[in-house]
């Protein structure tokens, strides 16, 4: 062991994690399995899927592994934990820098299970089943490497390693409509990964790492290279050091202009148009539709599980920290995008005749709790800079970002499990599935109120804290968001009584109506497990969410009260407070 | 000074200072002498002109190595035993970093070249000598003009590159297209050459002299004194002729048009020539001319303050002909049907991307010397990983060609049942070319871009900067469509009747194309050597 090793010791676990995936899927293209075994293939893929899914265990979980050590993860804990770093491209300052904090580690974990959870749902994949699963493993690898790296560079690499696994999983192994979803999915992500990649420019050059002092160096994992030329700025794409100088009084990305606005609101805006591509937002939101319904069911269960995340994570991981002027200007667009999408979608989902179609839109409507839930900065909201109402929000916003991991992926899979037997999705042509399947039936209806938000079970958390919190920002959008419950409750509920009640089933290839076979009850009996375990207990997860989120929004409460509120607003004229009015009305103290 | 006296300083300079540091220029020369007696003297027939030609090549690529070598400021350890700069043969070429690196580059190209053409079977033994005179003599025109310094020198360059290339064009004799193409580069070729000589000879009209460095002290009195409306007219148009000339070249909008027939005409292998080794020349010799009329170095620049001026001016032409080459490009690619005539597309809109580094690199000379640096060196970059995904992609177009007897895309249809491993590799070299990570094609990109956001944040030519960034987004998601087709067409669409036969395996073409897409990958995840190496070519700009 080398002596890095030792002061890193993060370094292989959290490598490991990553790379496994895709170093299995290296191995599986090789020439070494003969045809004819797919079985092989199906059971390596699922042995590293677990494997990885036990690893992120291990550091998540260490009181499960007997006594934690120093690569594991301290669950109460705010900062960045596990941390890596080696030297890549010193040349432009990036490095491989990797750790884990309350945002990331609970995602990682969700998408190590729903990725193991996927790969049991591909059994009945026959076609090319070892391209298959070799792009299954690389976009695993994307998925967790996004959450995982602190490098914007590296970030960017992974998000974009993402896209052509996706694009092919759905192109080949998709629905009769597969290739114009393949290619508008590829397109959508595409134009905001640009877009992405102009902001992270314009944010590498206009940063300098020696406006920080070494403690806010140290603090954010990087270090002035010792051959940097004197008076010559030194940049980073250190995500932990561009917080940081985001975050100075003399924020170097507030000061600079372009076209009359500061970088900051560039970068901002182009990456948030980035992340809510993937969130998804409307108006981005037409591919998510096209793609989920298009895909086969594992792909949708990781599209809907991990995928949309990721755009939620970007934003909390990267706009608000980095960006926090425009952040605090703009906190109108962010949380009126959430209310459009939240309305929106509940409403296209009401309309929906395809039944897999209507679990998209929930999708599109869920995900917009999620952004009203970032967006809410009451902070400012002349509540003497209390943090607590924002606080919750966010926490909601990340409770509603797992919970619906686990309740869209059980969604998806209830979806497939009944198309893989009568072939079409028709809601009109169901009925009568609680006679024929009675335990699906059973699972199935409570994964459905699960995404619907009945208390109890996992969706009502996210969707009441976000609610609550947004009451202080604005009442007219706390109020559009608790109605949208009331949607919800139709379409779930309508589409529940469609599909799974009525005297018998009419539909097409009703003899095929079979039970679930133990592979399927395999799977969709931990989603319902866990979709009851954290309605009850939210707390196991905010155990691990709470003190990263709280210390954030606390800091960025405090950057409002000291800079923020100070310096002109990064948008010109009054949009800030004047927007404001306009969306909440008047304003109350804590 | 006597004649003696003059014949003597110029046969020091000669021999000691300029044959030492035009070796590569030799070897090559000496190659084709090779080659051509190969064929003539019977004792020496039996002799593969291919093989002769591949260690010619090994030779100049030595020498090339050698002269990088011998550069101060390179990444490898050990002191630099030759000077960063000197001028060859009184003036009419120079020696510096940009020059040992394309000839490098180009050397190195000639090498992955040679074997192509011997594992992909055109030219046949029969024309061997002649393919081979061909492309040599073609490339050593390409090592002058990244050499160039001296306008007269310049168009001999040029010409001495493009002639061969028109005799290439028409390689396959039998075929109409192929003479067409020959026939209508040529065309295209000779106006090119007119105008640009027509250009040249403005230029030196007005400043008096055609040797670079002292056509940009002129350029710099004469604008910064504030001349009369004509002669900066005539200075201007000259520019613009003599930049119509190098846009010939580099296949850059609006002297596109033999791009697409001569590639679509002629045989895969010299389109693959054409489009690699061409464009690095032609790329180097771009930056050389904006460099040389727009900077005269730190001391001599402060004096100079028309050349401000000239950068302008430069900037303005390259980053307008970048943004529209790459635009049409792009745009014009996506109807295509013909694999070879999409690549030429490609290599068009390639281009665009190139000049976008070029542009940023311009506008940051003499004003941030650091900023300039790093984009040469992204451009230098860029050729090096466009080497290997375009001669990849050209390889892959010749392999199966040779199988499929066909170039048309829609015949790639199924591939992937019978070649699953020449789809990945497609799939690898075509996803590089849209640029995305973890491959070569996509640092390439990041590192233009870079440049250009570099000129934003520092308020250069802040509002060209600008829409090429944008231009160049756009680009990139457009280019999406038709790069994707091709995989498409290959993984998504069943194969074609009778088609599956073809299954045989292709082990040495297999293995080279293996060869050129394991540096594309390999050099997305680990390019702080290729980047190192490529800096020092930045280093000439200082």
């Amino acid at each position: 062991m080398t002596p890095e090793t030792l002061t890193q010791p993060a370094l292989w676990p959290l490598s490991l994690i990553v790379f496994l995936p895709a170093l299995v899927a290296a191995a599986l293209s090789l020439p070494l399995i003969p045809r004819g075994r797919e079985e092989l293939i199906r059971w390596i893929t699922l042995a590293t899927t677990v494997v990885v899914f036990v690893l992120s265990l291990w550091m998540a979980w260490p009181s499960l592994f007997g006594a934690a050590g120093p690569a594991q993860f301290t669950v109460g804990e705010a900062g960045m934990q596990a941390v890596v770093k080696k030297p890549w491209i010193p040349a432009f300052g990036i490095d491989y820098l990797l750790g884990v904090d309350g945002f990331s580690m609970p995602l990682v974990v969700l998408t190590t299970f729903l990725s193991v959870l996927a790969c049991a749902a591909s059994w009945p994949i026959t076609k090319h089943v070892k391209a298959y699963h070799v792009l299954f493993l690389l976009l695993e690898t994307g998925m967790l490497g996004v959450f995982v790296s602190l490098d914007f560079f590296l970030f960017y690499v992974f998000w974009e390693v993402m896209l052509l696994p996706m694009y092919f999983l759905i192109g080949i192994w998709g629905g009769p409509r597969r290739e114009y979803a393949a290619i508008k999915f590829f397109l959508y992500t595409l134009l905001g990964s640009v877009l992405m990649l102009i902001a992270v420019l314009m944010l590498y050059f206009t940063s300098d790492l020696r406006m920080l002092s070494p403690e806010q160096l140290t603090r954010a994992h990087a270090a002035i290279p010792a051959a940097a030329a004197a008076g010559q700025p030194v940049h980073t794409f250190n995500l932990l050091a561009l917080a940081e100088l985001g975050q100075l009084p003399n924020s170097p990305f507030a000061a600079a202009r372009v076209w009359g606005l500061s970088v900051e609101t560039w970068a901002f805006l182009l990456l948030l148009i980035g992340f809510v591509i993937k969130v998804p937002v409307v108006p981005v939101h037409t591919w998510l539709p096209d793609a989920h319904v298009e895909a086969p069911t594992p792909i949708s269960m990781i599209l809907a599980g991990v995928l949309l995340k990721l755009g939620g994570y970007g934003i909390l991981r990267i706009c608000y920290p980095i960006c926090p002027g425009a952040g605090l200007a703009l906190a109108w667009l962010v949380c009126g995008l959430g209310v459009v999408s939240m309305v929106y979608g509940a409403f296209a989902a009401l309309a929906q005749k395809d039944f897999k179609r209507m679990v998209a839109y929930s999708s599109v409507s869920h995900m917009g709790y999620v952004m009203l839930g970032l967006g809410v900065w009451s902070a400012v909201a002349g509540s003497g800079f209390n943090p607590d109402y924002w606080a919750q929000g966010v926490n909601g916003a990340m409770f509603q970002m797992l919970a619906h991991g686990i309740s869209s992926a059980g969604m998806f899979f209830m979806v497939g499990v009944l198309y893989d037997r009568v072939h079409h999705r028709n809601l009109e042509e169901f009925g009568g599935i609680f006679n024929r399947m009675p335990v699906y039936a059973g699972l199935a209806v409570a994964i459905f109120f699960a995404g619907l938000g009945l208390p109890g079970l996992c969706g009502f958390i996210g969707e009441v804290l976000v609610t609550l919190s947004s009451w202080n920002y604005s009442r007219v959008l706390a109020a559009v968001s608790a109605f949208t419950v009331i949607l919800t409750a139709a379409y779930i509920l309508w589409a529940i009584q469609r599909v799974y009640l009525g005297p018998e089933y009419k539909g097409p290839h009703g003899d095929h109506l079979t039970p679930m076979t133990g592979r399927e009850l395999a799977i969709a009996a931990p989603l319902v497990f866990l979709a009851i375990l954290f309605g009850v207990a939210p707390q196991l997860i905010f155990n691990y969410v709470t003190p990263t989120v709280n210390r954030q929004v606390q800091t960025l409460a405090d950057w409002t009260r000291d800079v923020g509120t100070k310096s002109t607003p990064p948008v010109a004229g009054a949009a800030a407070s004047g927007d404001l009015t306009f969306l909440g009305g008047e304003t109350s103290a804590p | 000074m006597d004649l003696g006296e003059i014949l003597t300083t110029s046969l020091t300079d000669t021999l000691g200072v300029s044959l030492p540091h035009f070796r590569v220029e030799l070897a090559l020369a000496t190659t084709i002498v090779l080659v051509l007696l190969c064929r003539m003297l019977p004792v020496v027939r039996w002799l593969d002109s291919g093989l002769v030609a591949l260690g010619g090549i090994a030779f100049a690529l030595w020498y090339a190595w050698l002269d990088l070598r011998s550069l101060p400021g390179g990444p490898w350890p050990g002191a630099a035993t030759g000077p960063a700069a000197v001028e060859l043969f009184g003036g009419l070429l120079v020696f510096d970093s940009l020059t040992a690196f394309i000839r490098f580059l180009l050397c190195g190209f000639l090498v992955l070249y040679v074997v192509f053409t011997k594992v992909s079977g055109i030219p046949d033994r029969e024309d061997g000598a002649d393919f081979y005179t061909l492309v040599l003599g073609s490339s050593l025109g390409m090592c002058l003009m990244a050499s160039a310094n001296h306008l007269l020198m310049l168009f001999m360059a040029v010409e001495m590159a493009s002639v061969p290339s028109y005799a290439l064009a028409g390689l396959l004799k039998g075929r109409k297209a192929s003479s067409e193409a020959a026939l209508k580069y040529a065309v295209y070729g000779a106006g090119a050459a007119g105008i640009m000589l027509y250009g040249i000879s403005l230029l030196a009209g007005v400043l008096g002299t055609c040797h670079l460095p002292s056509m940009a002290a002129e350029l710099g009195r004469i604008v910064g004194e504030g001349a009369d409306t004509g002669s900066i007219a005539v200075l201007a148009l000259g520019g613009l002729m003599l930049a119509a000339g190098l846009a010939f070249k580099l296949s850059a909008v609006p002297f596109h048009f033999w791009c697409p027939d001569v590639f679509e005409g002629a045989a895969a292998e010299v389109g693959a020539f054409l489009s690699v080794a061409s464009k690095a020349a032609a790329v180097a010799l771009a930056v050389r001319v904006a460099f040389a009329l727009g900077w005269l170095g730190d001391a001599a620049g402060a004096t100079a303050t028309g050349l401000a001026d000239v950068r302008h001016f430069s900037a303005a032409v390259i980053g307008l002909m970048a943004a529209v080459t790459c635009t049409l490009g792009n745009l014009a690619a996506y109807g295509q049907t013909n694999m070879k005539r999409l690549l030429a597309y490609s290599t068009i809109a390639h281009a665009g991307y190139l000049l976008m580094g070029v542009a940023a690199a311009v506008a940051m000379l003499g004003v941030d010397p650091e900023g300039c640096r790093k984009a040469v060196t992204a451009v230098a970059f860029y050729l090096a990983t466009y080497v290997f995904m375009n001669l990849a992609a050209f390889a892959i177009v010749a392999v199966l060609r040779n199988r499929l007897r066909s170039e048309e895309i829609a015949s790639y249809a199924g591939l992937v049942q019978t070649n699953p491993g020449l789809v990945v590799a497609t799939a690898a070299v075509l996803v590089s070319l849209i640029g995305l990570p973890p491959l070569a094609g996509f640092v390439s990109k990041f590192l233009v871009f870079s440049s250009l956001v570099d000129a934003i944040t520092k308020g250069l030519e802040r509002p060209l900067m600008l829409a090429l960034l944008i231009v160049g987004g756009l680009n990139t998601v457009v280019s999406l469509f038709y790069y994707l087709r091709v995989l498409k067409v290959m993984t998504f669409d069943p194969p074609a009747d009778g088609r599956v036969a073809a299954a045989a395996p292709v082990w040495l073409p297999g293995a080279y194309v293996t060869a050129l897409v394991l540096p594309v990958v390999v050099l997305g995840v680990f390019w702080a050597g290729l980047y190192a190496v490529a800096q020092l070519a930045g280093t000439f700009a200082s």
